[in-house]
């Protein structure tokens, strides 16, 4: 499963290479020069989803016991939490990394390996960070926006980054492969059945859901890897209500 | 030197005007409320979540009583014509007055019919705490920051508010942003692949047919 999204994000990167030469031709978002094969991709893989994805998530989340889907989510989180603090000492943020190192502690010793989450009520909250965010919060710039078969929105930079995220996961590490595998398909599912309330409504909220999805990922990261709190100034804002003012 | 009013004329009078002085007295600091930014909207979020979980109407998404609450609770805090004019972008100062009325109507519609669902996630241990407020009060328009508690992490929930006199707390929001991300400049691009391709009419329309199809399911 990992294998198979890694050759795909080489794909694409190699691809989105191949095509800076010809590409943005549109006179569409300048952060978005591949949009027709983005769209393209997009639209495969919200038909994968249909078929395949969903129903499976649908299913788990009708039929697994809440308390079971609970225990996934804690022990996956946790495994994430590990290369949250990796990345956030790497961003020399000292808050965020004591604060979840001591969560991943608590949980994985007090809480089992962290099928319990025993951090969070003690007020031990999680900063996720990765490795693209700590790439752009050293001043990497994003590159164009590209839509991962199978993984959805990304960018150039967040791509690449991602190869070595599943390298920060400890879950890759499982051996055998079969039971790796297993988990990392449970995984997945379950986090698919977290967003099943949303999807939906995503449709019903918006007219473009491509362009509504993409500017809202572009708009999150941008925040993520920005040092600090965003200042006022770039927060500034046209009143396009105002007609006197330009 | 004879007393205009004897003792007893005189606290008669006293009862009479004694409530509407109390009361104009009262109505006083209402009128000239203009509280700091952060105490407004820890209050105003607050008061919403309390009115969201005594009602289990409102949290199952009930669409006439959410819309009621939003009229009546949230829009009079809010500049919701701003923040129309900001989703729709430089062709907002094109429209016709009729046009930015159908606009916001539509607008509206939208965004509530798409947090109604939004609702029932909310749990009972969850809080919108506000950061104290670091900015220049006397700002005409500022952003504050707060973040929903009670989860695995914090969630971040911006807000920009403008000063505003009949406004209830003097300050009225035009944006907010959840999670990173600015809710009016998101729905900008979406505008504005509407009008380009279909003018101001045909971006009205699209909202109203959007609308229609929501309501059916």
């Amino acid at each position: 499963m990992q294998a198979l999204s890694h050759r795909f994000t080489w794909l694409l990167i190699g691809g989105c290479l191949a095509m800076t030469g010809c590409a943005s031709t549109s006179g569409g978002n300048p952060l978005d020069p591949f949009e027709a094969t983005n769209r393209r991709i997009d639209a495969f893989n919200d038909s994968v989803d249909q078929a395949v994805l969903r129903p499976v998530a649908k299913t788990y989340f009708d039929y697994t016991p809440t308390l079971l889907q609970t225990t996934v989510q804690n022990f996956f989180g946790n495994l994430r939490d590990v290369w949250s603090v990796v990345n956030n000492g790497l961003q020399l943020k000292p808050k965020e990394t004591v604060e979840t190192g001591v969560r991943v502690a608590v949980n994985s010793v007090v809480g089992l390996y962290g099928l319990l989450d025993v951090g969070t009520p003690l007020g031990l909250q999680k900063h996720p960070a990765d490795f693209g965010q700590t790439l752009g919060y050293w001043g990497m710039p994003a590159g164009p926006y590209v839509v991962l078969p199978l993984m959805g929105p990304s960018t150039v930079r967040d791509a690449a980054a991602s190869l070595v995220d599943s390298q920060g996961d400890p879950w890759g590490y499982i051996n055998p492969v079969a039971s790796r595998n297993q988990g990392t398909v449970l995984r997945l599912v379950d986090k698919r059945a977290q967003y099943l309330g949303l999807d939906n409504r995503l449709n019903e909220m918006v007219l473009d859901k491509y362009s509504f999805v993409r500017d809202a990922y572009l708009q999150k990261r941008r925040a993520q890897v920005r040092r600090g709190p965003p200042t006022d100034a770039e927060d500034e804002q046209e009143n396009f209500d105002r007609p006197d003012k330009k | 030197m004879t007393p205009l009013l004897n003792q007893k004329e005189g606290l008669s009078m006293w009862r009479i005007f004694a409530p509407v002085i109390f009361s104009l007295l009262a109505a006083l600091p209402a009128q000239a409320a203009q509280q700091a930014p952060d105490v407004f909207l820890q209050e105003l979020s607050n008061e919403l979540l309390e009115v969201v979980r005594k009602d289990p109407a409102v949290k199952a998404g009930d669409l006439q009583k959410l819309t009621n609450l939003v009229d009546t609770r949230v829009l009079p805090n809010v500049n919701f014509q701003r923040m129309t004019a900001s989703a729709v972008g430089p062709a907002w100062r094109q429209a016709t007055p009729e046009q930015q009325k159908r606009l916001q109507e539509e607008f509206k519609l939208l965004l509530v019919r798409s947090y109604s669902g939004a609702l029932s996630q909310i749990k009972d241990n969850q809080s919108i705490v506000v950061k104290s407020f670091k900015g220049n009060p006397d700002d005409n328009e500022v952003v504050v920051r707060s973040e929903i508690r009670g989860g695995k992490e914090p969630l971040p929930l911006d807000y920009r508010l403008e000063k505003s006199a009949d406004a209830p707390g003097g300050w009225k929001i035009y944006n907010f942003n959840l999670l990173g991300v600015w809710l009016v400049d998101n729905y900008r691009t979406q505008f504005a692949q509407e009008i380009n391709a279909k003018g101001i009419d045909g971006l009205i329309t699209t909202l109203a047919e959007r609308n229609k199809s929501n309501s059916r399911k």
